[in-house]
C-alpha cells in the first residue's frame, strides 16, 4: 500500500494537473497517477485555445469568464513557463446570412459581459490583411488567449510537486478500493492507493474509468484534426475563424464536419483546424477531412493554396451529450470526483476547473455554482455496479 | 481530380533496391510503377550527373557499377515493354492500405506530389495517384547526425550530402575538409572529394581499428568488402589524407561559416582524453556521418512491425521473402537494415519477385552480407558517452533552435523521457524537416547518457503523418473517398 493523501487525482492531462496544482495549493497532500506520461491525451493533440468567442450562454459561459480570471489572477506569474498569449480571436462572415446570425451572437454576447468589437470590412482587413476579399465583416474578441497546452500540463504537475504533491507516472487504474458505499482509493500494477476523495480526470477515458466505479458518466470521443504549415513570416494575426464555427462547436452531428479555424503561431507555422466526427478511437488518417481543412483554410485566407502542409495531427475532444463537462463530487459513490468532459474547451476551462474543485476538495463553498455540471444528472447508479464493487474491493 | 495510375505492383525508390524490385517484378510478368523523388533512377548511391547533360557518364566511379548498368539495362528494356511506368520527381506524402472488397486482396494507395528541384527544373508529371495490388517499399535512408557545438554552422554538411553534391554537380561545395564520424562510408566521401581535386586535411573515426578484430571472421565472408578497403587505402595514401581513429570532432569554429575545427582523442566509450585536443585552421567544409537512418514514415504508417538494428537504427520486420507483417507490403533496403547496395541489391530482387508473385529462393550471398553489415555496425558503434560533447547552448533542433539545456531541463524538470513528450515541451523535431536530423539525438538525450533510446522513443519521431511536404492547394483538390 502506497502512503495515503487527502486527494487522489487520475489522469496528468491538463485538467488534472490543474486540479493537483490547486488541491496542492489549498494545503491538501496530493497524488497524481498517470496511466503514462503528463499531456499524453488529448492535451498534447489540440490547440491550446481559451476562447471565449464560441461558448453557449449560460453554465458553460460563466465557467469560461470564471478560468479566464483564473489564468489571468492566481496563474499570471507562471504565464511565461507555457507561453500565454493573449492573441485575440477574430470571427469572419463571409455570406449575409452568417453576417446576421454573427451580429445576433455578438448582441447577445455583449450582454453576458463578453468583450466584442464589431469589424466592418476595413477594419477587419487592418487587423488581417491577407483576409479573403470576399469578407463581409466580423467580429474582434480581444480576450481570446492561447497557450501551449503540453507545457501547461507538464508545468502545473511540476508546480504542484514543487509544492508536496507526489506524481506516479505509468500508472494505470484497474479497480477502486470501497469500504462499504464509500469510494476510498484505487488499485494498480504498482499497488494500492488510498485516499481520502478520487478525482477522475482521465479525459477521453473519463467514462471507462467512472464505469469501473459503477458509475455511468458518459464521455465521449470526437475526434479531430488540426494541420499545420511550414513557417513563414507573419501572415495570420490572430485566430481566425468563419462564422459557421460556432454553429458547429455545440452540434451533435455525428458526420465529418469542418469549419476554418486559422491562426499563426510564434514559431511561423499557421494551424488549420478543425474537423468534428464521431468516430469513437479511429486513428485512420481521413483525406475527406485533409481536403475539408484544407478546402476552407484557402476560402478564408486564399494565399494558403499555394503553402506547403508539413503535418498533421489528431486528438479525441472527450465530450458529454449535453455538451457540459462533469465537474464535481458525485453522490452514486461518495468520495469519487469528476472533472471530465470538456470537449474542445478543456485547456481554457482547466484553471477554472482546477480551483473550483480544490475549493470543494477542501469543504470550502467554490467561488461558481457546480451545479450545472454535477455528475449526477447522468442518472442512478449503473445496475452492473455491484460486480464491479466485488471484484475491485480490496 | 488527380489522375490515377493502377499497377499489381507499386515500388517506391529508385535507389539499388527499388530499381531491383522494379526490374524483378516487371521480370516476373507483373505491371509495375516505380515512384521515385529523384529525376533520374539510381537513387543516392548511384547518383550521377543529369543524363541529359552528361549522357556517357553512367556507372562510372560507382561500386557496384556494372550491377547498376545491367539492372539499368533491364529497367530501359522493361520499361519499353510497357511493363514498368516509372514516375520520377514524385514524393509520396501519404500512402494508404485499401480495405480488401469480396474476394479481392486488399491493395494499396500512394498520393504523391511533385519535388521542389524536380518541379521547378522541367515539365513534371504533376500529382499522381498509384494504386497497386502490392507494394514495395523502398525508401533508403540518410546519414544520421549528432550534434556538438557549432555544428550548425553553415559549412558543415552531412558526409553523404558532400558526396551527393559531387555527384549530381561534378564540383565540390568547398575546398578545404574534415570528414568526421565513424563508419566506412567515411572513407568513399573523403576519397571522392580527394578524386575531385579537394584537400582533406584528416579522416576523423571516433571508433578503431582494432574493434574489427573480433569481427573479421564475419567480414572475410565478403571478399568484395576487403577489395574496396583496399582501393580507398590507395587512394588514401596517394592524396596523403590523414586517418585518425578514436578521434572526434569537439567543436566546430566559424562565426557565419565553418572556419576550424577542434578535435581530440577519445576513449572507447567516446569520453574526451584531457591532453589529446588539436585544431585544424582554415577547414571550409565539415562532413559529418554517424552511420544512417533508414526512412521509416512510410512503413510506420502501415503500422508495420519493428525492430531494432545492430548500429541502434529502428527497421521493419520482414520474412524472407521480404514481406513485412502487413500482407502485400514488402520492404527492402535500409528500412529493413542498413547493409549497403549489393545487400539492397538482393532484398529488393527478392521483393519485387515476391510482390509479383513468384518463386524466392533463399539467398546465401544476402545472408553473408547482412553478417558483415552487423559486424561492421558493432565495430562501429554510436559512442555511447556522445552526449559528454554538447555544451549547453548546442543547438540540438536546428529546424526550432532548442539547445542541448531546453531538452536535458524538459526531461529532468517536466518528466520528458522519449522523442515525443521532448516534442511537446521544446518543439524539438517540430520543424521543417519533421525531426529527421535531430531525431536520433533527442531519443538519445530523452534516454540519458550512455542509454540506448528505445524503439518505441525513435518510431515516435519517425512517425510522419505527413510523409513529404504537400502543398494545400493539392490536399483541398483532393477526390472525396468514402474513408
Amino acid at each position: 500500500m502506497n502512503s495515503a493523501s487527502d486527494v487522489l487525482v487520475i489522469g496528468a492531462g491538463v485538467i488534472g494537473a490543474a486540479t493537483a496544482y490547486f488541491a496542492a495549493q489549498q494545503g491538501l497532500t496530493v497524488t497524481v497517477l498517470d496511466k503514462g506520461l503528463p499531456a499524453s491525451g488529448t492535451s498534447s493533440a489540440c490547440e491550446g485555445n481559451i476562447l471565449v468567442s464560441d461558448k453557449e450562454l449560460g453554465p458553460e459561459l460563466e465557467l469560461t469568464r470564471y478560468s479566464l480570471g483564473v489564468w489571468h489572477g492566481d496563474l499570471a506569474e507562471h504565464k511565461r513557463l507555457w507561453e500565454f498569449e493573449s492573441k485575440g480571436g477574430i470571427i469572419v462572415a463571409s455570406r449575409e446570412s452568417s453576417l446576421a446570425s454573427l451580429n445576433r451572437v455578438m448582441a447577445a454576447q455583449a450582454r453576458y459581459g463578453v468583450v466584442v468589437e464589431k469589424l466592418d470590412p476595413d477594419t477587419l482587413r487592418n487587423a488581417e490583411p491577407n483576409i479573403t476579399p470576399d469578407a463581409l465583416g466580423g467580429a474582434s474578441y480581444p480576450e481570446d488567449c492561447q497557450v501551449q497546452p503540453m507545457l501547461v500540463a507538464a508545468h502545473l504537475v511540476r508546480l504542484a510537486t514543487d509544492a508536496g504533491a507526489r506524481f506516479v507516472a505509468d500508472t494505470p487504474v484497474t479497480g477502486f478500493l470501497r469500504s462499504g458505499d464509500r469510494i476510498t482509493g484505487v488499485r494498480t500494477p504498482r499497488g494500492d492507493f488510498s485516499a481520502g476523495a478520487v478525482v477522475n480526470c482521465a479525459g477521453t477515458w473519463a467514462g471507462e474509468l467512472a464505469a469501473l466505479a459503477g458509475v455511468n458518466v458518459p464521455v465521449l470521443p470526437r475526434r479531430g484534426f488540426v494541420m499545420v504549415t511550414e513557417p513563414l513570416p507573419p501572415m495570420v494575426h490572430h485566430k481566425v475563424y468563419a462564422a459557421e464555427y460556432i454553429d458547429n462547436v455545440g452540434s451533435s452531428d455525428a458526420g465529418l464536419q469542418a469549419s476554418p479555424v486559422v491562426e499563426g503561431t510564434p514559431s511561423g507555422t499557421i494551424l488549420i483546424g478543425s474537423t468534428r466526427e464521431r468516430v469513437g478511437f479511429d486513428r485512420t488518417v481521413s483525406t475527406n477531412a485533409l481536403r475539408l481543412l484544407a478546402e476552407n483554410a484557402v476560402a478564408l485566407f486564399p494565399f494558403l493554396e499555394h503553402v506547403k502542409a508539413i503535418r498533421h495531427y489528431h486528438g479525441f475532444r472527450p465530450y458529454c451529450p449535453d455538451h457540459l463537462p462533469v465537474i464535481g463530487h458525485d453522490e452514486r459513490a461518495p468520495g469519487l470526483w469528476h472533472a471530465a468532459g470538456h470537449e474542445g474547451a478543456g485547456i481554457g476551462l482547466s484553471a477554472g476547473t482546477g480551483k473550483l474543485l480544490a475549493q470543494a476538495l477542501s469543504g470550502q463553498a467554490p467561488d461558481l455554482d457546480l451545479s450545472p455540471f454535477a455528475p449526477a444528472r447522468f442518472g442512478e447508479r449503473k445496475e452492473n455496479s455491484t460486480t464491479h464493487r466485488e471484484e475491485a474491493t480490496a | 481530380m488527380t489522375p490515377i495510375v493502377s499497377a499489381d505492383v507499386a515500388v517506391v525508390g529508385a535507389g539499388p533496391a527499388g530499381l531491383a524490385a522494379a526490374v524483378a517484378a516487371a521480370e516476373s510478368g507483373a505491371a509495375v510503377v516505380l515512384v521515385d523523388a529523384g529525376a533520374q533512377p539510381g537513387g543516392q548511391f548511384w547518383r550521377h550527373r543529369p543524363e541529359t547533360v552528361v549522357p556517357e557518364q553512367e556507372g562510372k566511379g560507382h561500386h557496384g557499377g556494372r550491377t547498376y548498368l545491367d539492372l539499368r539495362a533491364r529497367f530501359d528494356a522493361a520499361r519499353g515493354r510497357g511493363r514498368i511506368t516509372y514516375l520520377p520527381g514524385l514524393q509520396v506524402w501519404m500512402a494508404q492500405q485499401l480495405h480488401p472488397v469480396q474476394g479481392d486482396d486488399a491493395g494499396f494507395t500512394l498520393r504523391t506530389t511533385p519535388t521542389a528541384a524536380v518541379a521547378a527544373l522541367e515539365a513534371s508529371v504533376g500529382t499522381q495517384t498509384v494504386v497497386a495490388r502490392r507494394l514495395v517499399l523502398c525508401p533508403g535512408g540518410y546519414d544520421r547526425q549528432l550534434p556538438v557545438p557549432g555544428w550548425d554552422l553553415p559549412g558543415v554538411m552531412a558526409a553523404g550530402g558532400i558526396q551527393a553534391f559531387i555527384k549530381a554537380n561534378g564540383i565540390l561545395p568547398g575546398k578545404r575538409f574534415v570528414i568526421a564520424g565513424t563508419g566506412p562510408f567515411l572513407l568513399p566521401v573523403a576519397a571522392n572529394i580527394a578524386e575531385a581535386g579537394g584537400k582533406v586535411l584528416a579522416v576523423l573515426e571516433s571508433s578503431s581499428p582494432t574493434a574489427w578484430l573480433p569481427h573479421l571472421r564475419a567480414a572475410a565472408g565478403v571478399p568484395e568488402k576487403a577489395l574496396e578497403g583496399a582501393e580507398y587505402a590507395a587512394v588514401f595514401a596517394r592524396h596523403r589524407i590523414p586517418y585518425r581513429t578514436r578521434s572526434i570532432v569537439t567543436e566546430v569554429l566559424g562565426t557565419d561559416h565553418v572556419s576550424g575545427v577542434r578535435t581530440a582523442r577519445v576513449d572507447a566509450d567516446g569520453r574526451v582524453r584531457p591532453g589529446t585536443e588539436r585544431a585544424y585552421e582554415d577547414v571550409d567544409v565539415v562532413g559529418f556521418g554517424w552511420g544512417f537512418t533508414p526512412q521509416m514514415e512510410l512503413p510506420l504508417s502501415f503500422g508495420v512491425q519493428t525492430r531494432l538494428d545492430a548500429d541502434g537504427s529502428l527497421v521493419g520486420v520482414v520474412d524472407e521473402r521480404q514481406q513485412s507483417s502487413v500482407p502485400g507490403l514488402f520492404l527492402a533496403g535500409e528500412v529493413t537494415g542498413v547493409g549497403g547496395a549489393t545487400l539492397a541489391v538482393l532484398e529488393g530482387l527478392a521483393a519485387g519477385t515476391a510482390a509479383a508473385g513468384g518463386t524466392v529462393l533463399p539467398e546465401k550471398t544476402a545472408a553473408r552480407h547482412r553478417r558483415f553489415a552487423e559486424a561492421m555496425h558493432r565495430a562501429h558503434p554510436v559512442p555511447p558517452a556522445w552526449q559528454d560533447w554538447l555544451v549547453p547552448e548546442t543547438i540540438v533542433c536546428r529546424c526550432e533552435e532548442v539547445t542541448a539545456r531546453q531538452l536535458t531541463d524538459a526531461r529532468e524538470s517536466l518528466g520528458a523521457r522519449d522523442t515525443r513528450t521532448l516534442k511537446s515541451f521544446t518543439r524539438a523535431g517540430m520543424g521543417w524537416c519533421q525531426g529527421r536530423v535531430c531525431g536520433f539525438a533527442a531519443a538519445c538525450i530523452g534516454a540519458g547518457s550512455g542509454v540506448a533510446p528505445t524503439a518505441e522513443s525513435l518510431s515516435g519521431s519517425a512517425k510522419r503523418p505527413l510523409a513529404a511536404p504537400v502543398g494545400i492547394g493539392e490536399l483541398a483538390a483532393l477526390e472525396t473517398t468514402d474513408n
